[in-house]
């Protein structure tokens, strides 16, 4: 297993699998797919795509820690990447083809429209973590500072679910199931981490009561 | 009152489902045939055709109304495939795809409530009102999208005129049919069904309010409506209520589904208002399906000259 993942051929592979969705969209495109409303379909297409990615990127931690794949990580960074990628074709999409970059009406509707300003909310929480996402900015940054920012990523996800939850009429589903992915994967950190805290407090705790017997 | 003749279309004319058979489905089924079977179903389609599958009627000798649009239509496979009609589901093709078995015959439309000739129509009756007009209207959703189609039917005040509103009749509420076993997508839609809108009587009586009975020179498909509709080209679409059963005449103003649903995004008149924005959308422009980029939307949708005078001293701001 690990030799699979640290294969360098199956990095290739996977970069391959998340640019299908990309691939059937220009494929659709060029064989007049889209349905009645494109601009609609490839909206509503690449955003679920980002929102897919970032569970994606957000299962990538549990997962490494659950089926002790440490190597899982190789694919983190490439995930994000795919989701920030997707979200760049859905804004761009909304900038010029369903608004012709009019930006004063961009401008009022980012300002006015709840469910369009948390998800420009979300694109500008990903844009520093895809800027940063190079080992040079990890080393500028440090490890823990670099960490510290990254986890933009989690409101980011939650921006995606109320964006997405806000702009439906009336059938939830599809918004609710993408805020459970994210709620169980938020939640399995929130544990970690308190789990984490009581552990590292009971090695703490135990080094202090051990030197007090020898002193007896 | 005068009641217009009947049309020479009679029962008789409507070829027999049985016997008809669909040109379109026939020709897809040919072309799949051709292009050596993309789905074993289909194949298996047209070795056994579906029972259910009711065909197109087509309508003969139209009156060629003066309301008509001169704009583009859109193409039929948009018209159909492009679809709010959330019995059926919610994504744009699930009507297209969920309402194809719709079982549509015997279909009877009640009219009661505050008329002194309360009565039933079955389809055969219906089509015998007025004659049949095709009129190519715009039309206008809510969520900023527009189509134009070539509707067939006639002015709904010839069958207000049959059964003699009284005075006491200020609105029209009017009910989609509904059955959870033909339309179990209708669950999870997130709206309150049966489906119900409502007019005022004088947006009844206008000569635009069509009572809709096909499209495209055919009967109505099941996902555009299927059999009898309203088509209110001034309003938002979803005014316009599909598979109509019951039309109520009352004193009271009648709730309307999406008002219940989000009582600040849809109001009762829902006309077409460039400047009165949704709350989460702007209304002043729109995507006409086939083009990418937004047009202008009119006050009305364009038909003010026929309309705005219903609404003078009205603050159309706040009845929205």
């Amino acid at each position: 297993m690990r030799a699979l993942l640290t294969s360098k051929w199956t990095k290739i592979v996977v970069f391959l699998v998340c640019l299908i969705p990309l691939g059937m969209l220009v494929w659709r495109g060029l064989n007049n797919g889209l349905g009645a409303n494109p601009v609609e379909f490839i909206q509503l297409t690449t955003g679920r795509w980002t929102l897919r990615f970032l569970v994606f990127t957000l299962c990538v931690t549990p997962f490494r820690k659950l089926l002790k794949l440490p190597d899982l990580i190789r694919f983190r960074r490439m995930l994000g990447l795919f989701a920030f990628s997707y979200l760049c074709i859905h804004f761009l999409t909304y900038l010029v083809l369903d608004q012709s970059l009019d930006l004063s009406a961009i401008w009022k509707d980012v300002a006015k429209r709840p469910f369009i300003t948390v998800g420009f909310l979300g694109f500008l929480l990903l844009l520093p973590l895809a800027i940063t996402s190079t080992a040079g900015w990890i080393r500028r940054l440090g490890g823990k500072r670099w960490q510290a920012l990254h986890r933009a990523i989690y409101f980011a996800a939650v921006c995606g679910v109320i964006h997405y939850y806000w702009k439906v009429k009336s059938d939830v589903r599809m918004p609710l199931f993408y805020g459970a992915l994210v709620g169980i994967l938020l939640l399995w950190r929130l544990g970690d981490w308190f789990f984490k805290r009581r552990s590292a407090a009971g090695a703490r705790l135990s080094p202090q009561h051990a030197p007090a017997n020898p002193a007896q | 009152m005068l009641i217009r003749k009947a049309p020479d279309l009679t029962s008789a004319d409507v070829t027999p489902k049985q016997v008809y058979l669909d040109r379109r489905k026939f020709l897809q089924a040919m072309g799949i045939v051709g292009a050596t079977a993309v789905a074993s179903r289909r194949l298996l389609e047209l070795a056994i055709p579906p029972q259910t599958v009711l065909a197109a009627t087509k309508f003969g000798d139209l009156i060629k109304s003066p309301f008509s649009t001169t704009e583009k239509q859109n193409s039929y496979e948009d018209v159909t495939h492009y679809n709010n009609f959330y019995e059926f589901g919610t994504d744009k093709g699930d009507p297209a795809k969920n309402a194809q078995k719709f079982n549509t015959s015997n279909w009877v439309v009640s009219v009661e409530g505050d008329v002194a000739k309360p009565r039933k129509f079955t389809m055969e009756e219906i089509l015998k009102i007025a004659p049949l007009e095709e009129r190519i209207y715009r039309h206008r959703c809510v969520e900023a999208w527009s189509i134009v189609v070539p509707w067939i039917g006639f002015s709904f005040s010839n069958l207000v005129k049959l059964v003699e509103p009284t005075p006491k009749a200020q609105f029209v509420a009017f009910q989609s049919y509904y059955d959870s076993r033909q339309m179990p997508q209708g669950r999870w839609a997130g709206i309150e069904f049966p489906y119900v809108e409502g007019l005022r009587v004088d947006e009844a009586m206008n000569p635009l309010t069509l009572l809709c009975v096909g499209m495209y020179g055919e009967s109505l498909p099941n996902q555009d409506g299927a059999p009898v509709r309203l088509v209110i080209p001034w309003k938002y679409g979803f005014k316009s209520i599909k598979s109509l059963v019951k039309i109520k005449f009352q004193s009271k103003m009648p709730p309307t589904t999406w008002n219940l649903s989000a009582p600040n995004e849809y109001g009762f008149y829902s006309n077409v208002n460039p400047n009165v924005d949704h709350p989460r959308w702007r209304q002043n422009k729109e995507r006409r399906l086939g083009e990418i980029f937004r047009r202008d939307t009119l006050m009305f949708n364009g038909y003010g000259d026929q309309v705005a005078s219903m609404y003078n001293g009205m603050d159309l701001k706040k009845n929205y």
